[in-house]
């Protein structure tokens, strides 16, 4: 109930705010809007119909990016984070292309990929992946050794030991991965969509 | 033959200038049915056996045999209680309890009926459905004690199974633990730096030194049934374990006459 009040209260002093600006600024219209005039514009939208449909493709779009990547991601973190000789090796490759904004790839992607639905997808799929990767990885590194020892000693082998002991032990830490690429895949969803698609919640901005 | 045999075992761990020897060409035999303490400082090399014979490590040199068997990997009929309990944190106490029985392959409804009977003779029954982490200390091990009876082995090894507890929860884990092992016939390796502790389970407490880890010597603990931390028998061996540890300010009494 009291975050009923929060975020009504916030939405009040965000309408209250913005049609300040409208009446103090006097910019154009077609520069900054009043919020009635875009409630107005949004009913349009909505009433047409390209509302709820760029909504659904960019849904479905962002569910097969994220979901792809968040699997693979998890698959291969388990892997290895098990097996850290190898993970030994791709760390330093891991860290050098993380960094890189997944629009930076953009221009490969177009070349690879042409343009239209699949550089929206890609672009979430990097966005996803690095976070949920480097989460599973450290994750599995982190499970407490008594764990381990104690599967051995009750005679749980593989891949018992991993159904029983590893994805529950790192699920917490994974979840947080979970979270926090679904924040950056979102944000990088509308970007992808700015280029050639011809749909979605990004392709009006075109 | 003994049941457990440890013969001239060597363990080294690398250092930063030579290797650090933490067992030192140790010799131990162990009749079935005995409780062992192994007690001393820390370095003395007393959780390295430990490991050792739970099959969790190996030795440099020398050798370990169960039952006349070389030990090469922990096995089902030889269970450790570690000090941080081990309970596996997503499954409730009764789960918990089940684990080491999933692996024998046995039907749930024995499984639940298994961890019933051990849970009740800890004392936990009403806890069956809880998580270990609504649980104290005492409770966890408790919970960690049914779960390595449940699946029947021959020896339990315990590495300070009881250190983490405050000091009255831990005498009262004492007696149980020392009651149900030897009602259940089990061989016990239990590692502890408690003087204390070691005279009220042990049947033979094994005094170790560290730099290099060795063997002292091993005193006999000839007290019958529940042992009384006050009475006199006691307080004789623990005055006797005081002197092998060099524990003992020499006597400064000045007589004047």
């Amino acid at each position: 109930m009291k975050k009923i009040i929060h975020i009504l209260g916030a939405a009040l002093l965000l309408l209250i705010s913005w049609q300040a600006l409208v009446l103090l600024g006097g910019w154009n219209e077609a520069l900054l809007p009043s919020p009635a005039r875009t409630a107005a514009g949004f009913n349009e939208l909505l009433a047409d119909g390209i509302l709820v449909a760029d909504i659904q493709s960019s849904l479905s779009r962002f569910a097969l990016g994220y979901l792809s990547s968040v699997l693979l991601a998890i698959a291969l973190g388990l892997i290895l984070g098990w097996y850290q000789q190898i993970w030994a090796f791709l760390n330093p490759i891991a860290q050098v292309l993380r960094p890189i904004s997944p629009m930076a790839w953009l221009p490969f992607i177009v070349l690879f990929f042409g343009i239209g639905e699949m550089p929206a997808l890609v672009i979430i799929f990097i966005a996803a992946f690095f976070p949920v990767l480097l989460a599973t990885v450290a994750a599995v590194r982190n499970i407490s050794p008594v764990y381990l020892k104690v599967a051995r000693n009750f005679g749980i082998r593989q891949p018992a030991i991993l159904t029983k002991i590893v994805l529950p032990a790192v699920f917490p830490s994974i979840a947080t991965g979970l979270h926090l690429a679904l924040g950056t895949a979102w944000v990088f969803l509308v970007a992808g969509e700015m280029v050639g698609a011809q749909s979605g919640l990004g392709f009006p901005h075109h | 033959m003994s049941y457990i045999e440890i013969h001239d075992a060597v363990r080294e761990f690398p250092g930063k200038d030579a290797p650090f020897r933490a067992l030192d060409h140790v010799n131990l035999t162990i009749e079935r049915g005995e409780f062992i303490c192994l007690l001393g400082p820390s370095g003395c090399g007393k959780s390295t056996l430990l490991n050792a014979v739970a099959g969790f490590d190996q030795l440099d040199e020398g050798s370990i045999r169960i039952a006349g068997q070389p030990v090469t990997q922990p096995s089902l009929k030889h269970v450790t209680i570690f000090q941080n309990y081990g309970l596996l944190p997503w499954r409730t106490v009764a789960k918990n309890v089940e684990l080491g029985l999933e692996s024998m392959g046995m039907p749930p409804a024995e499984r639940q009926q298994i961890a019933e009977k051990y849970l009740e003779l800890v004392g936990l029954a009403d806890f069956r459905h809880r998580h270990p982490a609504e649980l104290s200390g005492g409770m966890q091990q408790r919970v960690a004690i049914a779960r390595a009876l449940a699946v029947d082995p021959d020896i339990l090894f315990m590495d300070e199974p009881f250190a983490a507890l405050d000091a009255l929860t831990r005498m009262k884990l004492q007696d149980e633990i020392s009651s149900i092992c030897r009602e259940q016939h089990k061989t016990i390796l239990f590692v502890t730096h408690d003087i204390d502790e070691s005279i009220v389970l042990a049947d033979r407490v094994v005094i170790m030194t560290p730099n290099p880890g060795r063997i002292k010597t091993i005193v006999r603990v000839d007290l019958a049934g529940r042992r009384d931390r006050t009475s006199p028998d006691f307080l004789h061996i623990r005055d006797h374990i005081f002197t092998e540890f060099a524990m003992k300010p020499a006597d400064q009494t000045e007589y004047y006459i």
